[in-house]
C-alpha cells in the first residue's frame, strides 16, 4: 500500500498525499474536514429523500411512489439526517475547533479519531444499500418500534449492524472529545474559563457515552427477538413491545440534546462576537447546559404518553419535561441580554444565529405544548409533532451548523466568503424553512397523521405550501454549496482575527490555521 | 504539561479495522437472513483479529520505546475510564429490561393496574410468578438455575481473581516480578475457569433444565445478561493473557504500566457486573 506514497516533509513528520492522506490521517483538521464534507453529502442525500416525501404529499392520493417506498423514505430520511448529517457535522466542528480553542496541538487520541470517522462512510453504505434489496430498506420509522420493525424484510440486520457501528463511532468520538477537553487544555485554562462551545461539547460527549450504548442494547434485543426466539418485546412470552419504546427513548431523548447542545454552544459564541460584548451570564450558561443534560435522562416517556402508562408516570414525565423549559429559558434570556445595548452588526453568521434564537424558540414552545399530557393525546403522531421537531432541528441545529461554517470558514481556509451571497442564502433559507414547516402546525392540529403517503383533501392547501417551501429550501442549499466552492477558489486574504468582536485562542492563530494548531501550549490568563 | 506535545504519525490500522468489521457484519447479516453460511463472518473476524494484533503490537512498541509522556498516559486513562462507563450503560439497558419485565410488564399481564383488560381478554388464567416464560408458556416448562451451585462458585472465583490481579499490581509497583507473574497467571486461570463453568452451566440448562433463550422473558433476560457478561469475561481473560505475556517479556516499569492498569480496571468492571447478575438474575 505504500508504492505510490509521496513523502512530503510536513513540519516534523512525513505525510502521504492523495487519497492515502485522507485514509491514514490523524490530524484533527483533516478529520474535521472529512466529517464536515461527509455531513454535507449526507445532508443532500437525506434532503433528496425529504423532497420525495414532499413531492408525494403535494396532493392527496398516491401519485409518485408506493406506500411501502414512502415509508422507507421517512425512515431513511430520519436516520440519515440524524446520524449522517447532524451528528457528524457537530463532531466535525468539534474536531476543527476544540484543539484550537483550548490551545492544544491536536485531539488527545488521534488514531481513535481517524477510526470514528472512517466507520461512518462504511456504515452508511451498508444502511443505504438496503434500499436496493428486493425486500426494500427499513420502513418502520427511525424509532424501529416492534412489532412492526420485526416484520421487515432482509434489511433488518443490516440496519441494526449499521446502527451499532454508528453508535461505536459516536462513542469513540465522544471519548476523544472528553479526553481532549479534560487533558489537553493550555495551562491556566480552568474549566470555568473554557469557551462556551467547549463546555457544550464536553456535556454532549457525556450524553453520547451514556446514551449510545443503551441504543445498542435496545437494537440488540430486537435482533435476538427476530432471529433467536427471545421475547423481550412479545407479551405472550412475558415481555412487552412498550419496553422497547422505554429503552429506545431513554437513548432517544438525550440524543435530541446531543443534536442541540453543540448548537447552543455555537450560538453562544457567535452572538457575543457580533454584539461586541461578552456573553451575558457565562456561568449560568454552563449550569443551564448541565441541567438540560441531566434532565434529559428523566423525561423520556413524554414520547409515549398515549401508550398506556400509569397516571403517576404520565404526571412525572409531564412535569420533568416542563422543567427543561427553565434552563432553556435561561439560555434564550442570556442570548437576548448579550445583545442588549451591544453594537451589533449583521453578517451572515449573526443572521443565522438570530434566526436560530427566534425559530428554535418556536420549536421550544411547541415542545412545551406537546409536554402537556392531556394535550399530547390530541397532538400525538400528528404533523404538529413533525412541525415541532423540524423547527428545533432545521432552523435550530442546522442553522447553527451553517452559522458556524460561515463564522469559522475564514479561520479554516484563510478565505472570506461572499457576504452578499451569504445574506441571500440566509434569507432564502429562512423564508423557505418557514414556508415548509409552519403550515405543518396547522394540519397537525387539524388532525393530519404523520408517516402517511395520502391524506384527507381538507389538508391539501397547507401541504402544497409546505411542498413548495421544501423544494425552495433544497434549492437554497445548492447556493450554499456554490458559496463554499467559490470561497475555496479565493486567494488567502482573511485576517488572523477575521471578525472584529471575535474572542478566543483560535483567533490568535494565523488564517488558515497551521496544520498542528499549537506546538507549544499558549498562556491563558 | 508544558513543552512539546506528542502527535502520532499517520495510521492505516483504523481503516483496516473498519474494513474487517464491515466484512464481518455483512456476513453475519446475510447469515441471519439465511442467505449465506458463516464463511464471510469468520473471514471478517479473522481479519479483525489480525488488525487488532497489528495495531496493538504497534502501540506496544511505541510504549516500550518511551514515546508516551505523562500527558498521553492521562489521555489513555480518561479514554479507558469513559469506555468502561459506556459498557456500564450497555449492561444497564439489559438490567433495565429485566427490571421492567419483573416489576411492570408481568404484573400488568397478570391483571394489575392498567393491564386489567389485557389479562381478562387474552390470558385470564395468567398469574405473575417469577421466573416466568409468559402467559403463552413459551418454550415449555423449565427449571431455573439455582444461585447456590455453580453461580455461587463463580462469584467466589471472580472475587478471588479480583484479589489476585490487585496482588499482581502490587508486585508490579514494588518491582517483585515473580509476584506479578504468578498473580497474573492465577487471575487468567480463574478467568478461564469461570468461562468454563459458565459453558458447562449453559449446556446443563439446555440439556437438563429446558432453560433456553426461547423460554420467554426469563430465558431472554437470563441468556442476554449472562451471555454478554460471559463474552466480556472472555475478552478480559484474553486481555489479561496478553498482559501476562508482556510481563514475562519484561514490559512495564514500576511507575509506567497503564496497559496493565487498563486491563485490571476492565477486570474489576466485569467483576462488579457479575455481582449485579448474581443478585438480580440468579438470587432474587
Amino acid at each position: 500500500m505504500s508504492t505510490n506514497i509521496d513523502h512530503i516533509k510536513e513540519e516534523h513528520h512525513h505525510q502521504p498525499s492523495g487519497l492515502m492522506r485522507w485514509i491514514t490521517t490523524t490530524n484533527h483538521k483533516d478529520i474535521g474536514s472529512l466529517y464536515l464534507w461527509f455531513s454535507l453529502l449526507m445532508f443532500f442525500i437525506g434532503g433528496f429523500m425529504a423532497l420525495i416525501i414532499r413531492a408525494e404529499l403535494f396532493q392527496p392520493g398516491l401519485q409518485l411512489v408506493v406506500p411501502g417506498f414512502f415509508n422507507q423514505m421517512t425512515t431513511m430520511h430520519a436516520l440519515i439526517m440524524i446520524f449522517g448529517a447532524l451528528m457528524p457535522a457537530f463532531v466535525g466542528l468539534a474536531n476543527w475547533q476544540l484543539p484550537m480553542m483550548i490551545g492544544a496541538p491536536d485531539m488527545a487520541l488521534p488514531r481513535l479519531n481517524n477510526w470514528s470517522f472512517w466507520i461512518l462512510p462504511f456504515a452508511f453504505a451498508m444502511l443505504i444499500s438496503t434500499l436496493f434489496f428486493e425486500s426494500g430498506g427499513p420502513a418502520a420509522g427511525w424509532t424501529l418500534y416492534p412489532p412492526l420493525s420485526l416484520q421487515g424484510g432482509n434489511s433488518m440486520p443490516f440496519v441494526i449492524f449499521s446502527l451499532h457501528l454508528l453508535g461505536a463511532s459516536s462513542i469513540l468520538g465522544a471519548i476523544n472529545v472528553i479526553a481532549t477537553i479534560l487533558n489537553m487544555r493550555a495551562p491556566g485554562m480552568t474549566l470555568m474559563k473554557m469557551p462556551i462551545f467547549v463546555w457544550t461539547w464536553l456535556i454532549t460527549a457525556f450524553l453520547l457515552i451514556a446514551a449510545m450504548p443503551v441504543l445498542a442494547g435496545a437494537i440488540t434485543m430486537l435482533l435476538t427477538d427476530r432471529f433467536y426466539g427471545t421475547s423481550f418485546f412479545t407479551a405472550a412470552g412475558g415481555g412487552d413491545p412498550v419496553l422497547f419504546q422505554h429503552i429506545f427513548w431513554f437513548f432517544g431523548h438525550p440524543e435530541v440534546y446531543i443534536l442541540i447542545l453543540p448548537a447552543f454552544g455555537i450560538i453562544s459564541t457567535i452572538i457575543p462576537a457580533f454584539s461586541r460584548k461578552k456573553l451575558f451570564g457565562y456561568d449560568s450558561m454552563v449550569y443551564a447546559t448541565a441541567s438540560i443534560a441531566l434532565l434529559s435522562f428523566i423525561v423520556w416517556a413524554h414520547h409515549m404518553f398515549t401508550v398506556g402508562m400509569p397516571l403517576a408516570g404520565e404526571i412525572f414525565f409531564m412535569f420533568t419535561t416542563m422543567l427543561i423549559a427553565v434552563p432553556t429559558g435561561v439560555k434564550v434570556f442570556n442570548w437576548v441580554a448579550t445583545m442588549w445595548k451591544g453594537s451589533m452588526t449583521f453578517e451572515t453568521p449573526m443572521l443565522f444565529s438570530l434566526a436560530f434564537i427566534i425559530l428554535f424558540t418556536i420549536g421550544g414552545f411547541s415542545g412545551l405544548m406537546l409536554a402537556i399530557t392531556p394535550a399530547d393525546f390530541q397532538y400525538h403522531d400528528t404533523y404538529f409533532v413533525v412541525a415541532h421537531f423540524h423547527y428545533v432541528l432545521v432552523p435550530g441545529a442546522i442553522f447553527a451548523v451553517i452559522a458556524a461554517v460561515y463564522y469559522w470558514l475564514p479561520k479554516w481556509t484563510g478565505k472570506m466568503y461572499n457576504e452578499t451571497l451569504g445574506k441571500v442564502h440566509f434569507w432564502m433559507t429562512t423564508v423557505f424553512v418557514n414556508i415548509t414547516f409552519f403550515p405543518m402546525h396547522f394540519v397537525g392540529l387539524a388532525g393530519m397523521p404523520r408517516r402517511i403517503p395520502d391524506y384527507a383533501v381538507q389538508f391539501t392547501d397547507f401541504n402544497m405550501i409546505a411542498s413548495v417551501g421544501a423544494f425552495g429550501f433544497g434549492l437554497s442549499q445548492l447556493l450554499f454549496v456554490y458559496i463554499l466552492f467559490q470561497t475555496l477558489r479565493q486567494p488567502v486574504t482573511a485576517a488572523d482575527k477575521s471578525w472584529e468582536g471575535a474572542e478566543g485562542l483560535e483567533w490568535t492563530l494565523p488564517s488558515p490555521a497551521p496544520y498542528h494548531s499549537f506546538d507549544t501550549p499558549p498562556k491563558v490568563d | 504539561m508544558s513543552g512539546s506535545y506528542y502527535v502520532p504519525h499517520e495510521t492505516k490500522w483504523p481503516f483496516l479495522a473498519t474494513l474487517a468489521l464491515m466484512i464481518m457484519f455483512i456476513g453475519l447479516a446475510n447469515y441471519m437472513n439465511d442467505e449465506s453460511t458463516l464463511t464471510l463472518t469468520f473471514t471478517g473476524l479473522g481479519l479483525l483479529l489480525l488488525v487488532i494484533y497489528g495495531w496493538f503490537s504497534y502501540v506496544v512498541r511505541e510504549s516500550e520505546g518511551g514515546l508516551y509522556d505523562d500527558q498521553v498516559d492521562m489521555s489513555f486513562r480518561w479514554g479507558m475510564a469513559w469506555f468502561i462507563f459506556s459498557e456500564v450503560m450497555f449492561f444497564a439497558a439489559f438490567f433495565g429490561a429485566l427490571y421492567y419485565a419483573r416489576e411492570l410488564s408481568l404484573p400488568w399481564l397478570a391483571g394489575d393496574g392498567s393491564g386489567v383488560s389485557t389479562n381478562q381478554e387474552l390470558w385470564p388464567s395468567f398469574e405473575n410468578v417469577w421466573p416466568s416464560n409468559g402467559p403463552a408458556n413459551y418454550g415449555g416448562d423449565f427449571i431455573v438455575m439455582k444461585a447456590a451451585g455453580i453461580p455461587a462458585l463463580n462469584t467466589i472465583i471472580l472475587l478471588i481473581s479480583g484479589l489476585t490481579v490487585t496482588w499482581a499490581h502490587h508486585g508490579l509497583k514494588e518491582g517483585k516480578r515473580n509476584q506479578l507473574i504468578s498473580g497474573l497467571v492465577a487471575t487468567v486461570l480463574l478467568g478461564f475457569i469461570f468461562v468454563g463453568f459458565q459453558a458447562y452451566e449453559y449446556s446443563h440448562a439446555y440439556n437438563d433444565l429446558n432453560l433456553k433463550m426461547t423460554s420467554g422473558i426469563y430465558g431472554s433476560t437470563f441468556y442476554m445478561l449472562t451471555g454478554f457478561h460471559g463474552f466480556h469475561v472472555t475478552l478480559g481473560a484474553i486481555m489479561l493473557t496478553v498482559i501476562l505475556f508482556r510481563c514475562i517479556r519484561g514490559h512495564f516499569t514500576n511507575e509506567n504500566h497503564f496497559g496493565f492498569e487498563a486491563v485490571a480496571w476492565y477486570w474489576h468492571f466485569v467483576d462488579v457486573v457479575w455481582l449485579g447478575l448474581f443478585v438480580f438474575v440468579y438470587w432474587l
